[in-house]
C-alpha cells in the first residue's frame, strides 16, 4: 500500500501528471461522445470533471477504466504510455473506480466484496488475513471505519461507498474515480466523504470526481475541467472559477442558477393526507403516519436522503400503491383505498410525474407520440369506442413539442432518442397538459441538462401560480429550497420537520434529514 | 448504456431472417451432400414441390394458413409480454368447439354452421388458454410453465375423448364420423370451379380467407385501440402499466384469451376445411411452428403472413423432396425443418451483432 516509486520526470521539469489523456476520442455509432478529449490530472491533486448529462464525462472514464476502448488517443499513467483494454489493465495501472451504482454483491460480507478480484490465490484464507489487517490500517490512517465482518446489503449506502472506496485502495490504487458520488449521501455523509478525499489527496493519491453538481466542485477540487457535448470545453484552476462561469461553460449559454418565483398566495387545501401508513411489497412500514395539507396556489417540497419513504409516499397518493392505513381526502372525499386507482386519481385532477422516468413515466420502445398519452389513453380526446385516434394524437403531440421545446420536435421518433431533459420535459407536458388540481412530482430534473432544469421549473411555479396544488419531492436540497414554498422534511418514513422555503437553512435541513428532531429553527 | 445492435428496419425485418434462412439452408445443403445426394437438386426439387403446380401452391397455402393462426396467436401474447407456448393446445382444444359444432349441426346450412364453428374455435381455444392466464394474473404462475403443461394435458384430453367418447362406433382408429354436409368449408378449388376456373384440387380453403382476415384484425388491434395500447404498455413496460392505471391482471387475461382464440382458428381449418372429422393429433406440431413465425415476422401479422408462406412452403416442399429423392426420407425433412426453426427462432440473434458491425454507423447507433 504504499505510494508508488517516484514518477519519472526530466530533470529540472515538472513531474509528470498522475493521469494523462491525449486526443481521447469516441463514437458510438452517430453518437460522438469524446472529440478529442485531452486532460491532465496533477498527482495529489482533486481534479474536477463537470458537464451535463451527455457530455461524455461517464463515457471518458468508462474509457480510463477499460469499460470502453478508445477509437484513438492515449493514456499515461505517471507519464507511462498504458494499453487499458479491460478493467484489470485500470486496475494494475493504479487507477480505481467508484461507480454511482455500487459493484458490490450484496450478500458477501464487507472483506468478502473487498478481496473480490484480488484473492491471492486459489483458497481464501490467506487472502482475507491479509486483506484484514491491511484493511484495519487504511481505516485508521483514512478514518475509513467500516464492520469487515457485516453483510454488505445490510450496511447504509454512505457506508457501502466507503467500502467501494476501501476496494479502490486496497486494490492499490493511486489514482480514485469517483462517479457522481454524494447521489446517494445526506449532507453530512457527503461532508464526511469530502474530508477523507482531502485526505487521500494530502496522503499524494489523486483524485478525479465527477459531478454534475457545481457546489462539490468548488467546496473540495483543486482543478475543474468542463464537457460539453463530448468535448472539453474549459480548464481553470477552481479558485479562478465560479458556480456562475462554470454553469455557462456547461450549457454555452448564461443560466439562471436561481428559481425565480413571487412570493405564494396559498389557498384552500386540495389534497389532506392524514395519518397516512404506507407499506413496501414486503410489508415493511415505510411511511409512518404522515400528515399534511397541499393548499392551491403553494408548493410544497419534501427533502430527506433518497430511500427514507418519499418514493411510497409518492406512490400512495398516486394510486399505485394502497396505504395500509390513513387518508387522502381530495374534494371532501377519502380516496386512499384501492378502488381508486391511477386511472381514476387522474380522472380527479391529480397528475403524477413519476421518480422514476425510465422504469414508470416512459415507455422505452414507444415513440414521443404513443408516450405523450399515457395514462390518458382513454380520455375522449385520444379514443373514441375504443379505437385510438392517431390525428388527434400526433397533433396534440406536436403541440406538446412545441410549447416545451421539446427538441427534436418530431412526434413518430423513438423517446429513448430524446435526452434526459427532453424526455422528462414530454412527461412534464403530458401531465401539465391533463390540467390537474394537484401535480406531485418526484425528482422533477434527475438526470436532466442545467437548461431544461431552468424550464422545468418555471413550468412548475407557472402551475402553482394558476392556482394549482403542488408537491415536489427531491433528493436535489438545492432545488428543494429553490422551489418550495414550505418544505416537509421526511426521515425514517416520517415527517420530522416544516420550514418555510424562503431563507431555508441548508444546514438545519441537512441535520433534519439525518433524523435530528425538527423544529429548532421555530 | 448501449444499444449496439440495433439494426436499421430494413436490415431487421428483411436482411437479417433471409440470412437466417440461408445459414439454415447451407447446413441442410451439407446434410444432403453428406448422404450422397445433391443440395442443389434438392433445393429444385423443393421449390417446386411447394410452388411449382397449382396443387402444391395449394397445399403451401393451406398449410401456412395454420402456421398465421398460431403465429398471430404468439404475436399477441408476445406484444403483451407473455410468452405463450401454448398454441399446440389451444388449437388442439379449439378443433374440438369447432368440431363438436360440426358433429351437432352438420345438417344445418353452412351459412349457420361455419360461423358458429368458427365462433366455438375462437370460444374453445380462449378457454384453453384462460387457465393459464388467470393463473398467472392471479397466482403469478409462470405462464411458459403453465401454457406447456396445458398442451400435454389438451393432448391428454383429446386423446380419450377420441378413444372414449367421440370415436365414431364400430371403428378402430381414433377419429369421429365425418361431418354433416353443412358443416364444410368450401375449398379453394370448389370455389374457382364454380366459377368456371379450373383448380387441382387440394386442402387449401376458405379457412384461408378468416386467416387474413384475423391478420387485419389483430393489427388493428394492436396498433388502433386503446386496449392494443394498454396490451403493449404492459408488455413493454409492466411498470409503466400500473402507472397508466392499466390493470395487470385484466391485459393479461385480454392477451392470452385473444391469443388462445387465435390458435383455436387452426381447428376451422383442419377440421371443418379439410379433414371433416376430428382425429388424433390434427395440428400437428403447428402450435409451436408458430412461435418460429412470429419470430421470424417480428411479431407483426404482414411478417407473420410472410414467414408462415416461408414455412408452408418447407412443410409441402419438404414432403415433396421425401418422396422424389430416395436417400431424403421423412426425418430428412424434420431435420431441415427444425434447422430453419433453430436458425429463424432459437438463434435468430447469431448474425445481428457481426450485420450491425458490417452496416457500421447506422447499425451501431446510440442513444445517451
Amino acid at each position: 500500500m504504499e505510494p508508488e516509486s517516484p514518477a519519472p520526470q526530466a530533470p529540472g521539469g515538472p513531474p509528470a501528471p498522475a493521469l494523462e489523456l491525449r486526443g481521447i476520442d469516441k463514437r458510438f455509432g452517430p453518437v460522438h461522445a469524446n472529440r478529442a478529449v485531452s486532460l491532465s490530472v496533477a498527482r495529489g491533486s482533486i481534479h474536477g470533471l463537470i458537464g451535463e448529462n451527455g457530455a461524455g464525462k461517464t463515457t471518458l472514464m468508462n474509457i480510463v477504466h477499460g469499460f470502453h476502448l478508445a477509437d484513438s488517443g492515449e493514456i499515461r499513467v505517471n507519464g507511462r504510455r498504458v494499453d487499458i483494454g479491460r478493467p484489470r489493465d485500470s486496475i494494475e495501472a493504479g487507477i480505481g473506480m467508484v461507480h454511482q451504482h455500487f459493484m458490490l454483491v450484496e450478500r458477501f460480507t464487507v472483506i468478502e466484496n473487498v478481496i473480490l478480484g484480488a484473492e491471492g490465490g486459489k483458497l481464501l484464507g490467506k487472502g482475507l488475513a491479509e486483506a484484514r489487517a491491511g484493511l484495519e490500517r487504511l481505516g485508521r490512517d483514512y478514518g475509513l471505519d467500516v464492520p469487515l465482518d457485516e453483510e454488505t446489503g445490510h450496511l447504509p449506502v454512505g457506508m457501502q461507498q466507503r467500502v467501494e472506496i476501501l476496494k479502490a485502495l486496497h486494490h492499490r490504487a493511486d489514482i480514485l474515480i469517483l462517479d457522481e458520488p454524494t447521489s446517494v449521501l445526506t449532507p453530512s455523509e457527503a461532508g464526511q466523504l469530502f474530508r477523507m478525499l482531502a485526505l487521500l489527496r494530502d496522503q499524494g493519491r489523486t483524485v478525479i470526481l465527477v459531478t454534475h453538481k457545481l457546489r462539490e466542485i468548488m467546496a473540495i477540487t483543486d482543478r475543474v475541467t468542463v464537457m460539453r457535448q463530448g468535448a472539453v470545453v474549459h480548464e481553470t484552476a477552481t479558485r479562478d472559477t465560479s458556480p456562475q462561469a462554470l454553469a455557462e461553460q456547461m450549457v454555452g449559454r448564461a443560466v439562471l442558477l436561481r428559481v425565480e418565483k413571487g412570493s405564494a398566495r396559498p389557498g384552500p387545501a386540495l389534497l389532506e393526507v392524514k395519518d397516512l401508513e404506507v407499506r413496501d411489497r414486503f410489508g415493511v412500514l415505510r411511511v409512518k403516519g404522515a400528515s399534511f395539507a397541499l393548499r392551491a396556489g403553494e408548493i410544497v417540497g419534501i427533502a430527506g436522503v433518497s430511500g427514507n419513504g418519499q418514493s411510497e409516499l409518492l406512490e400512495a397518493l398516486a394510486g399505485i400503491r394502497a396505504p395500509s392505513g390513513g387518508s387522502i381526502i381530495l374534494g371532501g372525499r377519502d380516496i386512499a383505498g384501492d378502488a381508486v386507482g391511477p386511472r381514476e386519481r387522474r380522472r380527479l385532477g391529480i397528475a403524477h410525474v413519476p421518480e422514476d422516468r425510465i422504469r414508470m413515466g416512459i415507455v422505452a420502445s414507444f415513440s414521443a407520440e404513443d408516450n405523450s398519452i399515457l395514462g390518458y389513453h382513454g380520455r375522449p380526446e385520444f379514443s373514441g369506442r375504443g379505437i385510438l385516434k392517431r390525428r388527434a394524437i400526433r397533433a396534440s403531440c406536436e403541440r406538446k413539442l412545441a410549447a416545451y421545446d421539446i427538441r427534436p420536435p418530431a412526434p413518430r421518433l423513438r423517446i429513448t432518442s430524446f435526452s434526459g431533459g427532453n424526455q422528462q420535459k414530454l412527461v412534464m407536458a403530458r401531465e401539465i397538459d391533463s390540467n390537474p388540481s394537484v401535480l406531485i412530482v418526484g425528482q422533477p430534473t434527475q438526470g436532466v441538462d442545467i437548461g431544461a432544469i431552468e424550464f422545468i421549473h418555471r413550468r412548475i411555479v407557472e402551475l402553482r401560480d394558476a392556482g394549482k396544488a403542488i408537491l415536489v419531492v427531491s433528493v436535489e436540497l438545492d432545488e428543494i429550497i429553490g422551489l418550495s414554498d414550505r418544505i416537509l422534511v421526511m426521515a425514517g418514513g416520517e415527517l420530522v420537520g416544516e420550514v418555510p422555503g424562503e431563507g431555508a437553512d441548508e444546514g438545519a435541513l441537512g441535520l433534519m434529514m439525518a433524523g435530528v428532531r425538527g423544529g429548532a429553527r421555530e | 448504456m448501449s444499444a449496439p445492435n440495433r439494426l436499421p428496419r430494413w436490415a431487421d425485418y428483411g436482411l437479417l431472417p433471409l440470412l437466417n434462412l440461408c445459414a439454415a439452408l447451407l447446413i441442410s445443403g451439407a446434410v444432403i451432400r453428406l448422404i450422397g445426394e445433391s443440395p442443389w437438386a434438392a433445393l429444385k426439387l423443393m421449390v417446386a414441390g411447394a410452388f411449382g403446380a397449382q396443387d402444391s401452391l395449394g397445399y403451401t397455402f393451406f398449410y401456412a394458413t395454420d402456421f398465421v393462426f398460431t403465429g398471430l396467436a404468439v404475436a399477441v401474447g408476445v406484444h403483451a409480454g407473455l410468452f405463450n407456448i401454448g398454441g399446440e393446445g389451444q388449437a388442439y382444444v379449439g378443433g374440438l368447439g369447432v368440431g363438436l359444432v360440426c358433429l351437432a349441426f352438420g345438417s344445418l346450412s353452412p351459412w349457420i354452421v361455419v360461423p358458429l364453428g368458427i365462433a366455438a374455435a375462437c370460444v374453445f381455444g380462449a378457454a384453453w388458454a384462460f387457465v393459464p392466464a388467470w393463473l398467472q394474473a392471479r397466482r403469478g404462475s409462470h405462464i411458459v410453465i403453465t401454457t406447456i403443461m396445458s398442451n400435454f394435458i389438451a393432448s391428454a384430453l383429446m386423446t380419450y375423448l377420441l378413444v372414449n367418447v367421440l370415436i365414431k362406433p364400430g371403428q378402430q382408429s381414433p377419429e369421429t364420423r365425418e361431418f354433416g354436409p353443412g358443416a364444410v368449408l368450401p375449398s379453394v378449388h370448389q370455389v374457382m370451379g364454380s366459377i368456371g376456373i379450373p383448380f387441382a384440387p387440394s386442402p387449401f380453403n376458405l379457412a384461408s380467407l378468416l386467416a387474413l382476415a384475423a391478420c387485419v384484425l389483430v393489427w388493428a388491434f394492436i396498433w388502433r385501440t386503446r386496449w392494443g395500447y394498454a396490451l403493449r404498455v404492459f408488455g413493454q413496460n409492466p411498470q409503466a402499466a400500473v402507472y397508466a392505471g392499466i390493470s395487470p391482471e385484466r391485459t393479461i387475461l385480454v392477451a392470452m384469451l385473444i391469443s388462445g382464440g387465435l390458435a383455436g382458428c387452426l381447428g376451422v381449418n383442419e377440421l371443418m376445411g379439410s379433414e371433416h372429422r376430428i382425429l388424433l393429433d390434427f395440428p400437428g406440431g403447428a402450435g409451436f411452428v408458430g412461435i418460429a413465425v412470429a419470430l421470424m415476422g417480428r411479431n407483426h401479422p404482414a411478417g407473420i403472413l410472410a414467414a408462415s408462406l416461408l414455412f408452408g412452403a418447407l412443410y409441402q416442399g419438404g414432403s415433396q423432396l421425401a418422396f422424389d429423392m430416395p436417400h431424403v426420407n421423412r426425418d430428412m425433412v424434420v431435420l431441415i425443418q427444425g434447422l430453419v426453426i433453430l436458425f429463424c427462432g432459437a438463434l435468430e440473434n447469431v448474425f445481428r451483432g457481426p450485420l450491425a458491425a458490417v452496416l457500421g454507423g447506422a447499425g451501431g447507433a446510440l442513444r445517451r
